[in-house]
Formats: C-alpha cells, sequence, structure tokens
C-alpha cells in the first residue's frame, strides 16, 4: 500500500469552473447581487454574498421520464397498516408515487443557490460601472515618464559615476597587474638615502634601478583606467498614475441629520471602496462645513457635532486650498463627493458656481448629492428645488464629469451610485438639464 | 493481563499518523485476504483536505476532469450545502482503477480511517475487481491515462477552437449522456497509448476514406423521378450503412453526424467513453455499496475481537454504521427512497445468516446454499456475478422483506386511486422481489431511447425513437432542451417518437427544427 499525502496539492481545483459557470449564468448572478446590494450595508463589503438564482440559463437536462401518467408499481419500507388491496389518495401535486420518487427525477430544482465569494461579489457589482475619464486620464499620464534604476553601464554622465564598482574595478585590475604599492616605492627611497650615506656604490645602484623599474610600473598601470570606470543606468519608465484622492464634502450644520449624515457616508464610503479597487493608493480627505470649512478626521467628520449657518463656498475653497497644497495634478487623480441637505447662504450661490467651474476641470469626477430624511426626494421631479441645487444645475451642463443626485433612502444609493458612474451618462446630464 | 488480550490495540484516542495508517492497512488486509478471501488491487491511499474533497466532489468524483461550467454548478451547489451544514462530505472517495485509489480526508478520526480503509481500500476495491460488469465495460489500469487524456484534449480543442463552441458540444453531449452507452457489444479496453494513437488513425482514415455519400444525396425533386422502390433501396441502404437502429446516440452521432468537424466528434466520444465508464456503477449501487459495507462490518469486528482496535473505536464505529445502514420507513420526512447502504448490507448479511443458520423457509426458498457453511464464498460469488437487478431478483429472502415490512403500491392512471398490490405475505414475497429488483432495472429506470432512422431521402431529419413502458412518456419540457442540443450536433432537423412497446401505437411526436 502507498500513503500519499495530497494535502499540499493545490487546491481550488474547481475555481476555473466555477467562473465559468459564473460566467455562463452571468445575466441570472447580475439581478441576484443587484438585488442583494438593496439590503446589503455598506459598510459590510468584507463578506461574500448568498444569491440564489433560477436553474433557466443553467440547466443540464436529459431525457426523462414524466412524472405522473402512465402504470406505475413503488416497492417502499415501512408498512404499518395496509393490506393487499387497500386503496390509497394519490399524494396531491400529481408527482404520483410517495411524492419523493418525483425528486428522484430530476424536478424540484427550480430555484439554486450559492454564495459568491467577496471578489466575485464586486467584480459583479462594478462590471459595468466605469469611472469616468480614467481611461483618458490613464492614457495622458503616460507622457509623464519616470527615470529609474536599470544596472550598470560602461559609458555614462559623470554625475552618475557608480564610485563603489569603478573603485572596485580598478582595484581588481591593480592587483591582478601587481601595481607597486607608494609603501615600497617610499621604503626603496628611504633606502637609497640611506645608502647614499652609508652604503655601497653597487647596492645604491641597484636600489636606484628598482627605483626607476618600479616607478615605470607605476606609471604604466594607472590607479584608475577608463576601463575600470561604471556609470549607474537609468531608464526612463512611464509611471502609471496609480494615486487617487478623494475628497469628501459634507454639510454638518444643524439641518443635516444624523439619518442624512449616515446617508452620506453610506455613498462616501462606497466611492471609496471603488477607488481601492482601481487605484492601488487611495487618499480621503474629509472636510465638513457649517459657515465655514476645515480639515478634519473620519470620526470627527462624521460624529461630532456642529452648529451654525451654511455657507457651501467654504468648503469648495478648502478643497482648492489643499489640492494645491498638497495633491499635484500631474501625480493624482482627483475625486469629490459632496454630500448636503441643499441649504445655503442665499447670497453664497454665485461664489459656490465660480469655484465649482475653477475645481471641475481640475477634478476626475465630482458627485453631488443631495440628502433627505424621509425619502421626499425619492422622486426626482421634484419641483420645489434647493437653493445649492438650482445653482450646481446652472453649472453642471458645461461638465460632463459633474452629477449631481437625491438620494431619501439607503435603498436608493446603490442605483444612484450605478447611475453616477454609469457608462453612459448622457442618459445622467439629460436628466439634469431637465 | 496481557495473556487475557489477544493483542495490543493497534491505536489508541482518535488522532490518525502515517505509521497507524500502514498498521491498520495491514491488520485489515490479513483479516481481509485470508480470512474473508477478497482479491484486490493494490492500494494507493491519499490524504485530501475538505476542501479537495469538494474539489472531487464537482467533477464527479473523478480525479482528472476536462473543464466544464456544469462542474463549477456542481461545486458551488456542495460548497454550498456544506458551509451552511446541510450536508456532510463524504468520508472517502475511491476510484475505480489500477491501483485502486482512496481518497480519505484528514479530518477523520482515527477509527474513522480504519472504518473508510476497510470500507473503500478492501469493500470496493474488491467488488471494482472481480463485478462481471466492471470487468466486461471498465479498464482500471487505464481510465487515469484516459482522463489525462481527455483532459488535455479539451484543452487543447479551447485553445484552438474557443470555449464557447467546446462547449456547445459538451453540453449537447452531456445531455445524452444516458442514452450513449453500450448495452451489449464488449466495448474495446481503453489504453493512453493505443488511444492516441487510434485518434490519428481514425482521423487518417476518415481522411481517407472521405464518406462522399451526404454530398450525393439525392435531392427530394431527383428522388421524386427515381422509382418508390429505388427511393426505398437507398433508404435502407443508408439505414444498414449507418447500422441502425442504434442505441448509442453520441455513437451515432459522432460517427454519421454529416456536419461535425473531427475534434467535435472526438469530444463526442470522449464523453460517450465517460458515461460508458460510470454505467457499471448505475446498476450496482445496492451491490457495491452492499458489499464495502458488509467487508467494513466484517473487518470491524474482527479486529475487536483480535483486540486491535478499542471498546471506545468500535462504539465510534458502531455510531457511523448504524447511520449509515439506516432506513428510513415511506411515511417518515427523511425518506428519500430506499437507501442502498441499508439493503445491500441487509442481504449481505442475510445471505451470511442463510448460509450459517437457515430456517426452513430460507430451505425451501434458497436450496442452492442455504445451510452451505460458506458464507463468504457465497457472497463473493454474488459479488462477481450479479448487478443490483438480478442480486435482488436472486437472493431477496422473504425474512427481509417482512424485516423491511415492503409493500407494493400501484399507481395506474386509468384507477381512481392507488392500490396496494402486494404486503410483506406468502401471496407477496415474489411479486415484491420482482418488483424492487425491475425498480432497479436501469433499463427501467432510464428512457429507453434509440436512433430510428434518418430520412435519407429527404431532408435528413433524424428520428429517435422511445419506447414506451407502462403508457409513461417522457418529460415535455426535458424532451425539448434535449432535442435542441441533438439539433445542435446533427445540424439537421430531429425528430422524436414515442412509440408504445406493447401495442406499437405512436403516442406522441416531438419535433425539433434546425437553426439555419
Amino acid at each position: 500500500m502507498n500513503i500519499v499525502d495530497r494535502r499540499p496539492n493545490p487546491k481550488g481545483k474547481s475555481l476555473g469552473n466555477r467562473r465559468r459557470f459564473i460566467e455562463r449564468a452571468r445575466g441570472e448572478v447580475k439581478g441576484a447581487v443587484l438585488d442583494a446590494l438593496k439590503k446589503r450595508k455598506v459598510t459590510d463589503t468584507e463578506g461574500g454574498e448568498k444569491i440564489s438564482i433560477p436553474t433557466g440559463g443553467i440547466e443540464e437536462p436529459t431525457f426523462r421520464h414524466s412524472g405522473s401518467g402512465g402504470k406505475r408499481e413503488y416497492v417502499v419500507p415501512g408498512n404499518k397498516q395496509h393490506i393487499t388491496g387497500d386503496e390509497l389518495q394519490r399524494p396531491q401535486g400529481g408527482a404520483g408515487g410517495k411524492g419523493s420518487e418525483a425528486a428522484d427525477n430530476g424536478e424540484g430544482e427550480d430555484e439554486f443557490e450559492f454564495v459568491l465569494s467577496r471578489d466575485e461579489f464586486l467584480d459583479l457589482f462594478f462590471e459595468d460601472l466605469e469611472l469616468p475619464d480614467l481611461v483618458r486620464k490613464r492614457l495622458s499620464e503616460t507622457a509623464s515618464p519616470e527615470l529609474s534604476r536599470a544596472g550598470i553601464t560602461m559609458s555614462g554622465n559623470p554625475a552618475n559615476l557608480n564610485l563603489v564598482r569603478t573603485l572596485r574595478n580598478s582595484m581588481a585590475r591593480r592587483i591582478s597587474l601587481n601595481r607597486p604599492k607608494w609603501g615600497e616605492v617610499d621604503a626603496l627611497k628611504a633606502e637609497i638615502a640611506d645608502l647614499e650615506e652609508t652604503g655601497p656604490e653597487e647596492a645604491l645602484e641597484a636600489a636606484r634601478a628598482k627605483l626607476t623599474a618600479i616607478e615605470r610600473r607605476i606609471k604604466a598601470i594607472p590607479y584608475f583606467d577608463p576601463i575600470d570606470v561604471r556609470y549607474n543606468r537609468f531608464q526612463r519608465v512611464p509611471k502609471p498614475n496609480i494615486q487617487a484622492v478623494m475628497f469628501c464634502l459634507m454639510d454638518v450644520s444643524g439641518s443635516m441629520t444624523e439619518h442624512m449624515k449616515q446617508l452620506a457616508k453610506r455613498f462616501f464610503m462606497l466611492l471609496h471602496l471603488f477607488l481601492t479597487k482601481r487605484y492601488e493608493h487611495v487618499d480621503i480627505v474629509f472636510i465638513r462645513h457649517t459657515s465655514t470649512a476645515q480639515e478634519v478626521d473620519e470620526d470627527t467628520f462624521f460624529y461630532s457635532r456642529e452648529t451654525g449657518g451654511t455657507v457651501v463656498s467654504t468648503a469648495l475653497a478648502e478643497m482648492q486650498r489643499i489640492i494645491k497644497e498638497r495633491y499635484p495634478l500631474e501625480a493624482w487623480n482627483i475625486y469629490a463627493a459632496q454630500a448636503s441637505d441643499g441649504d445655503n447662504f442665499g447670497a453664497d450661490s454665485p461664489r459656490c458656481i465660480q469655484l465649482l467651474n475653477e475645481l471641475l476641470p481640475s477634478t476626475q469626477y465630482f458627485a453631488y448629492i443631495e440628502v433627505s430624511d424621509n425619502g421626499v426626494f425619492a422622486s426626482h421631479r421634484r419641483t420645489d428645488q434647493t437653493d445649492l441645487w438650482r445653482s450646481y444645475a446652472e453649472a453642471a451642463p458645461g461638465h460632463p464629469n459633474f452629477a449631481m443626485r437625491r438620494v431619501g433612502d439607503p435603498a436608493h444609493i446603490f442605483p444612484v451610485f450605478h447611475d453616477l458612474f454609469a457608462r453612459n451618462r448622457a442618459a445622467v446630464s439629460a436628466e439634469v438639464e431637465a | 493481563m496481557d495473556s487475557v488480550v489477544p493483542a495490543a490495540p493497534i491505536y489508541e484516542g482518535s488522532e490518525w499518523d502515517y505509521d497507524k495508517l500502514r498498521l491498520v492497512f495491514d491488520a485489515c488486509e490479513v483479516i481481509a485476504r485470508d480470512e474473508l478471501g477478497l482479491d484486490t488491487y493494490p492500494t494507493q491511499v491519499e490524504v485530501i483536505t475538505s476542501e479537495q474533497m469538494l474539489d472531487a466532489y464537482a467533477s464527479v468524483g473523478l480525479p482528472l476532469m476536462y473543464r466544464h461550467w456544469s462542474f463549477g454548478k456542481r461545486f458551488a451547489i456542495n460548497e454550498t450545502l456544506y458551509r451552511k451544514g446541510l450536508q456532510g462530505l463524504a468520508y472517502e472517495i475511491v476510484i475505480n482503477s489500477n491501483p485502486c485509489l482512496c481518497y480519505i480526508m484528514e479530518e477523520n478520526s482515527m477509527t474513522m480511517q480504519t472504518l473508510v480503509i476497510a470500507h473503500a481500500a478492501f469493500g470496493h476495491n474488491h467488488f471494482f475487481k472481480n463485478n462481471y460488469l466492471f470487468q466486461q465495460w471498465t479498464d482500471a489500469s487505464g481510465i487515469l491515462d484516459y482522463l489525462a487524456f481527455a483532459r488535455d484534449y479539451v484543452l487543447k480543442c479551447e485553445e484552438k477552437y474557443g470555449v464557447q463552441k467546446v462547449e456547445r458540444v459538451l453540453d449537447a453531449a452531456h445531455a445524452l449522456m444516458d442514452q450513449s452507452v453500450n448495452r451489449y457489444a464488449r466495448r474495446p479496453r481503453l489504453n493512453f497509448l493505443e488511444e492516441q494513437k487510434r485518434e490519428e488513425d481514425r482521423r487518417q482514415h476518415a481522411e481517407a476514406t472521405y464518406n462522399d455519400l451526404w454530398r450525393t444525396v439525392p435531392t427530394p425533386a431527383a428522388m421524386k423521378r427515381l422509382k418508390a422502390e429505388d427511393a426505398a433501396k437507398v433508404q435502407t441502404e443508408s439505414a444498414q450503412k449507418m447500422g441502425l437502429p442504434e442505441e448509442n446516440i453520441l455513437y451515432f452521432l459522432e460517427k454519421n453526424a454529416p456536419q461535425l468537424a473531427s475534434w467535435e466528434r472526438e469530444l463526442c466520444r470522449i464523453v460517450r467513453n465517460i458515461a460508458q465508464y460510470y454505467y457499471p456503477q448505475k446498476q450496482t449501487k445496492v451491490c457495491n455499496e452492499g458489499c464495502a459495507t458488509f467487508v467494513h462490518y466484517e473487518i470491524m469486528n474482527r479486529l475487536y475481537e483480535k483486540g486491535q482496535i478499542t471498546e471506545g473505536a468500535m462504539l465510534e464505529f458502531l455510531h457511523s454504521h448504524t447511520s449509515v445502514v439506516a432506513q428510513p420507513e415511506y411515511d417518515d420526512k427523511r425518506y428519500s427512497g430506499i437507501n442502498p447502504y441499508a439493503l445491500g448490507y441487509a442481504m449481505m448479511a442475510d445471505i451470511k445468516r442463510i448460509c450459517l443458520d437457515p430456517t426452513d423457509e430460507d430451505r425451501d426458498w434458497f436450496p442452492a446454499f442455504a445451510g452451505n457453511q460458506d458464507p463468504y464464498g457465497t457472497l463473493r460469488d454474488a459479488w462477481a456475478n450479479y448487478r443490483d437487478e438480478s442480486f435482488i431478483l436472486q437472493f431477496l429472502s422473504p425474512a427481509l422483506i417482512r424485516k423491511f415490512r415492503l409493500f407494493e403500491v400501484r399507481d395506474d392512471e386509468a384507477e381512481p386511486n392507488m392500490v396496494v398490490d402486494a404486503i410483506h405475505d406468502e401471496q407477496g414475497y415474489r411479486k415484491i422481489r420482482a418488483g424492487l429488483a425491475r425498480s432497479y432495472d436501469i433499463s427501467r429506470r432510464e428512457p429507453d431511447i434509440q436512433v430510428a432512422d434518418v430520412d435519407m431521402a429527404g431532408d435528413r431529419t433524424l428520428v429517435l425513437r422511445h419506447t414506451v413502458y407502462n403508457g409513461i412518456v417522457l418529460d415535455e419540457k426535458s424532451v425539448k432542451a434535449v432535442l435542441r442540443h441533438v439539433c445542435a450536433l446533427w445540424s439537421y432537423n430531429v425528430r422524436l417518437i414515442e412509440v408504445d412497446a406493447v401495442t406499437e401505437a405512436t403516442l406522441k411526436t416531438h419535433e425539433m427544427k434546425a437553426e439555419k
């Protein structure tokens, strides 16, 4: 007998098949994922999701007998009171036999339930979302290449001289060619000086001849030779812009309730999740504002209470300042999401529009969501528009990278998010204009 | 103290290690070979994790398999059930190969490993090596090579022609698997090298003897001009050439479908070969599981008698054995048909009883072996020469019918109610025995569908014929779906007629138009 330990073998042999299966049932799975999303908490982005899909597209038909009709016999165990000739009611549903026989024939497999892993889930969710202008930005990024070390070369700019390598080569060459050391020369010179005073003539002659030979040798074998010299080599590699910064702007004045903040929070988190999936590094900047704006940490942003008026432009100005200070446009993709209940100090609107017009060209995407307490904005056709909505609506048309939406209920967030980043934004801008 | 206990237990506690496995295996082997007279393939025990067990489930238990989405689907189902705790995993999987592969899970306790070795490495292994169906239909030494060939071939096709095209053929072939086994002729053996060579030969042969038949089939207009008898002649001739009627649908399509590429034909061949490999297993569930269960029960008891396993281990074993052979009654909500482990084990234990200690009734019913005092010889003979249907028909005893309290119910469409036809009494024994045996007859369980005809004179419609027994027709919905698959392979229209076996009356006709 042989015993083989297969445990170290790669597991997940079925993953390929599983992926094919999901691919096959993509339509159904997608629908189920979007359904599941409505019930899901956004903070809960770590787990997978159990979904159930109709068996329609993934059935494996075989020829089989129909469940009813004809003449059948069943032999079953566990007789208790029957004697030959007893009549029995047919089980309901016309499946015939003892109920379970029908299941044996392979029926009763209408809904199909299985668990998607987190990655499968998110991939499906993000599938047809795409951050606007991402591609364009990526392409333009390749225009800013960066130098990176790429080994050692024999020729180059003196500024790139690699001292260690050069000295090492030089030393190796000197040792191998047996170049006399300076110490030897000094010792010999001292000896000659001695001999000049005291020594015999022959010894002096011999020492002098030796010195000449050594000096000639030293001259013939230079300390540095061009073949010793090594330079650092640099290569220009296009550096993809893999970092993004996400600005979260929120009105925290008294009119924003806890519910509204939670709505906004979910939106921010989803955006963050999306960005982390697309970019290697994502910074978040939280800017809250009342009648003044300040950059705060996350906890303060969501949970500390603040009172005061509402001047939206302060937040925009703060964002502009931070971009200038810390996030140079050539290195960062800038995203902004603003949440507000729509209140704004009336005279502030023109300033908002002006700031927005300045900001928009430098951002990848600017999303404005207007949150409400009890779903009154559920209808997108509300007639009484808020101050901020009106002024943003004015600024919107000229900027395809700006979108605005209203959200009243947690269940609306995902569809809204989906809309905002949908590939085809034509519909969105059309609606904004209307 | 030592003189009372014949031998020290091989192991204590539940932890297992390789040395213990080896010792247990050797102890089991002594009992199996010398005392039960079993004859097995050499065994290779492979330790796997539960995740790998799930993987193995997905590919219908085979260690190598080509890629297909349906295996992913199966994986998803099993994984969900397992994670929810609705379904435990099997303790082992055993492959009918030479050497016999036994997969055992690392989570098992030492007692479970012992049970699994006794069950799979000796019980199933003996059955695989000796049962006539396995000897006739499968080649244990070639299967792993063949599966490797199949996997690589499918992979190559996918690279060359695209996953979608391959899937189209495999989907269709899978749908026809049950109707694609040879039931009578002896199938040539599989061997990897020969297989490769033959695949090559087949292709060259097909190229060399390109069949012009399809191109020159007369058009309907031309046919009209032909005399009626000529038309009939064309029809019979081509039917003869194609070997109609043909019970193996995939075989027929592989050889005769007009528009399949050679690689598509090879895929059909792979699927039907795998179907053929499973054909014996489908027919011997009761015998095979009964054999393995009986063997593990005997071996465990003897190990215990010899003092090689502890009382604790024995209790653990009995607990698991009892749940394996439990048979819920028909009105129990756990009831889902007759448990092959329960029936098989009960019948084998019953045979042993009849051999050793028969009643008068047993002597009347089984004069051939009642009281012959050779239970293992009798059982070895049963394991070697029977399948479920014939085994039940031959060996189900009245005592066992009473014990299971079996009864037969007739469900006739023509009658208002179901009727109890027979119960476990003097008048009922034979009827119940015959009825139960019939329910294991694969040709009754699965629809009997054959390729009946091809309309060579007309539009090349392929005619399938379902022989209807007892008025049980096919499930309408599945027929449509499967016929669509047949169309995909045949490329022309397909018609399925359902004909009553006795009256020859056509009960139903299903048509499927080929997509243009």
